[in-house]
């Protein structure tokens, strides 16, 4: 998958098996089903955190900068251009945020922390398309290259700032939050009635429904505008060209250069607002803030398939383990219970489809979280927080044949060079 | 062998050197914008660089960070990004730490516990980046993705068992937590230098023993022809008999292994333990060394050097006012600016071999009118 990296091992995707199209139904089915386990799972282990209003609203906290950070490699990698320097952008787009935002107010803070993030994506566009350097390369370059920026432009601004610090920004003001009113109270009630399933509809949907950020809003309509744009528009269709097949889409005359710029840049904005989002939400710049996040977000992405819906849910997902974290040992413990009986029906769908040892694996990874849960009483914090990237690994190793990447990915395109 | 002509000399020489000039004058520029005297600063670290002290510590800090960036660079001969050193040396760092600090360690001979260290440090390595492997050969998972997750794997999994409660204990008087302390029997002894207080690596002959070992396997040996082959051409590799797949885990488990030695030098010379304030990072800087020596083994020593150089001088810039960071952007600036220039100097050698070539061409061309 990296520039002319070594093809071994890669599976190649059956070639065009028309992909089934599920109908809506079978999603919502999906879904009460999925809601279902949940409300079982929260009622056996005794784990009300599991559907607390509270606990959905840390959860979308914590993935909207994971989606960002998805959908700005979505845009990237669409465009064939590997980007793994999400991680310094989103730094970049910390700093910004809390520059702009202790002085202006935190939209100011979104759009520098937007601005920056361009800065930074326009770096890799110039290193890796106009220059031809390996994306990894240029992505470490970049990871190395932003976080020391932003501490050195840190000390030099938020040291004497009131109430910031060598490294770190004064406070910065939260967005406004808004709900749709009236249903906080009827929600709250039920929610605390404990009643198998609607309990638990009740509290997702207040966590849902009130006291949501408008950074959140935001964030969905730019992945719902992503897939619009990327999937929907002659634009979209030009850009994933050159992801998929830059040369066939030169011969008919897309300016192969332009739209990877257009795709890199749009990634670092994407990065830039992924860490603009998390500085504000949590009040502040601080130094070393994204954690990682960038990474988790390029996992999010690969476990959605280079899809909006897909990487959504991934963030999704991995904001709600961020979340139960954040919330204690009994709910985290209950999401040993939730991932063996994931694993167990993702064994029994690959059975189905005939892949009888991974599906043994699945399986048998799957009984082994369900014996630590039966066995154990808590989990270790410290191993929850490495709950996506693990995630990420299974999905990886049980799943490739699923995964779809596009095709010309991390291939160095020079134009007129094509055979 | 390519012939080394001056000309030849010159423009392999061009792309570091200009990358560097570059790289400083940015810094420069950032300096001076941002009201800090540029001129200042290089006295600084030039004054820091005159203390022993200083230069036996970028000494050090270039030992381990050669072993990383030759870690790195097995990987990147054949085409295989390990971006995964970071996670591989500091678990292997971890697990070796308690390994050599265990109590029934302490009635071994030195010799024995100190080679027990080093290999237990290389096996878990070389198992976290086999991982890697063994994902890429089996589920064509690419590498990069997969050690980018076993990399955080590998904090959090540190972090879990640097806990009192487990492998570690805590440092007294402090809030620090760290494995049990190696005892003198399981330590590596430096070199004394006149006039600082810290010591040589005792471990640096080994960087250099590692270093030499890369060269000479590279160069001299089947295997390092076929790794290079593979990473020339994948599918030439293939057609002259080259089994790929077992190339992959072998140059990963290779790299892994190495990947573990980046801690002993720290862990065996200086700090003697694993605690929370290990040096975290390596990993990434061994890639931009590796880079920036363009995997060769004196290339690298050189950018180990220079590294390390910059670090331990950096140090004395917070006293005088200026904030070090500047010496981390100026290292980014180099790593960005050092792969464009040799891009750029590849395309000029690739248009000046095209114009010989026309020329000798058309002198052909015009000999044979002339006789015609």
């Amino acid at each position: 998958m990296s520039a002319g990296g070594l093809t071994v091992g890669m599976q190649t995707a059956p070639a065009a098996k028309r992909g089934r199209k599920f109908s809506p139904m079978v999603y919502l089915i999906a879904v009460v089903v999925g809601l279902l386990v949940l409300s079982l799972v929260r009622v056996l282990a005794g784990a009300t955190d599991l559907t607390s209003a509270g606990t959905v609203q840390a959860a979308i906290t914590a993935a909207v900068p994971i989606a960002m950070a998805a959908l700005a490699g979505l845009w990237s990698e669409r465009a064939g251009v590997i980007n793994i320097g999400l991680e310094g952008m989103m730094v970049l787009g910390t700093f910004g945020a809390g520059y702009a935002g202790y002085q202006w107010g935190p939209w100011a803070g979104v759009a520098f922390g937007l601005l920056l993030g361009i800065f930074g994506g326009l770096l890799h566009a110039v290193a890796t398309v106009t220059f031809g350097v390996d994306h990894i390369i240029s992505g470490v370059a970049i990871n190395l290259l932003a976080p020391a920026a932003a501490l050195f432009l840190s000390k030099l601004y938020f040291a004497n700032a009131p109430g910031g610090g060598q490294k770190q920004s004064p406070r910065v003001e939260d967005a406004a939050k808004v709900s749709i009113p009236g249903l906080a109270d009827v929600l709250g009630d039920l929610e605390a009635k404990h009643w198998f399933f609607v309990s638990d509809l009740a509290g997702i949907l207040r966590g849902l429904l009130t006291e949501v950020s408008l950074l959140s809003i935001l964030a969905v309509l730019l992945i719902i505008g992503t897939a619009y744009v990327l999937w929907k528009t002659p634009f979209g269709l030009r850009l994933r060209s050159c992801g998929e097949h830059p040369i066939a889409a030169e011969s008919l005359g897309v300016n192969v250069y332009k739209y990877k710029y257009y795709a890199v840049i749009g990634s670092g904005a994407f990065a830039g607002l992924g860490g603009a989002f998390l500085a504000i939400s949590s009040g502040q710049f601080r130094d070393g803030q994204t954690g990682g996040r960038g990474f988790i977000g390029l996992a999010a992405m690969i476990f959605g398939n280079w899809r909006p819906g897909g990487l959504a849910t991934g963030a999704g997902l991995f904001g709600y383990t961020d979340a139960l974290a954040l919330r204690g040992s009994t709910a985290v413990h209950a999401l040993l219970l939730l991932l063996g009986i994931a694993l167990v029906v993702v064994a029994v769908i690959q059975y189905r489809a005939g892949h009888n040892v991974l599906s043994g694996v699945a399986a048998a990874i799957g009984v082994l979280f369900g014996w630590w849960y039966f066995t154990s009483d808590e989990v270790p914090p410290e191993l929850v927080g490495a709950a996506p990237y693990v995630v990420t690994l299974l999905v990886l190793a049980l799943a490739a044949q699923k995964l779809r990447i596009p095709k010309a990915i991390g291939e160095i395109y020079r134009r007129g060079e094509g055979k | 062998m390519k012939r080394l002509t001056p000309r030849a000399l010159l423009l392999g020489l061009a792309a570091p050197l200009g990358a560097l000039v570059f790289a400083a004058g940015l810094c420069a520029v950032i300096l001076l914008v941002t009201s800090h005297s540029p001129a200042d600063t290089v006295d600084a670290m030039s004054t820091a660089a005159q203390r022993p002290r200083t230069l036996v510590n970028s000494l050090n800090t270039a030992t381990t960070y050669y072993l990383a960036a030759v870690a790195v660079a097995v990987g990147f001969k054949m085409k295989l990004f390990n971006i995964g050193v970071d996670g591989q040396y500091r678990l292997a760092a971890m697990l070796s730490a308690t390994l050599a600090g265990a109590a029934f360690m302490e009635g071994l001979p030195s010799f024995l516990r100190i080679t027990m260290t080093i290999v237990a440090a290389m096996l878990v390595g070389a198992a976290w980046s086999g991982l890697a492997a063994l994902l890429k050969v089996t589920r064509g998972v690419s590498e990069v993705i997969s050690t980018i997750m076993l990399n955080a794997i590998a904090t959090y999994l540190v972090s879990y068992l640097l806990n009192p409660a487990r492998l570690a204990e805590n440092v007294p008087g402090s809030n620090n937590i760290s494995t049990r302390p190696i005892n003198e029997g399981g330590q590596v002894t430096g070199i004394t230098v006149e006039g600082s207080s810290s010591k040589i690596f005792g471990l640096l002959f080994l960087a250099l023993a590692v270093g030499f070992l890369y060269w000479f396997v590279l160069s001299r040996t089947r295997f390092g022809f076929e790794l290079k082959a593979t990473g020339l051409s994948e599918s030439a590799a293939v057609a002259s008999g080259v089994s790929v797949k077992k190339m992959v885990v072998l140059s990963m488990l290779i790299s892994g292994a190495i990947a573990g030695l980046v801690g002993m030098p720290q862990l065996l010379g200086s700090s003697y333990s694993y605690a929370l304030d290990f040096p975290a990072g390596i990993g990434f800087t061994g890639i931009a060394v590796a880079l920036l020596g363009r995997n060769h083994p004196v290339g690298m020593a050189v950018a180990a050097l220079l590294w390390g150089f910059l670090d331990n001088t950096a140090n004395s810039l917070d006293v005088a006012g200026i904030p070090r960071e500047i010496v981390l952007i100026m290292q980014g600036v180099i790593v960005l600016s050092v792969v464009i220039a040799y891009e750029l100097v590849r395309r000029y050698r690739v248009a000046a071999e095209q114009r010989e070539v026309g020329r000798a061409l058309g002198r052909t061309k015009a000999l044979e009118e002339v006789s015609a």
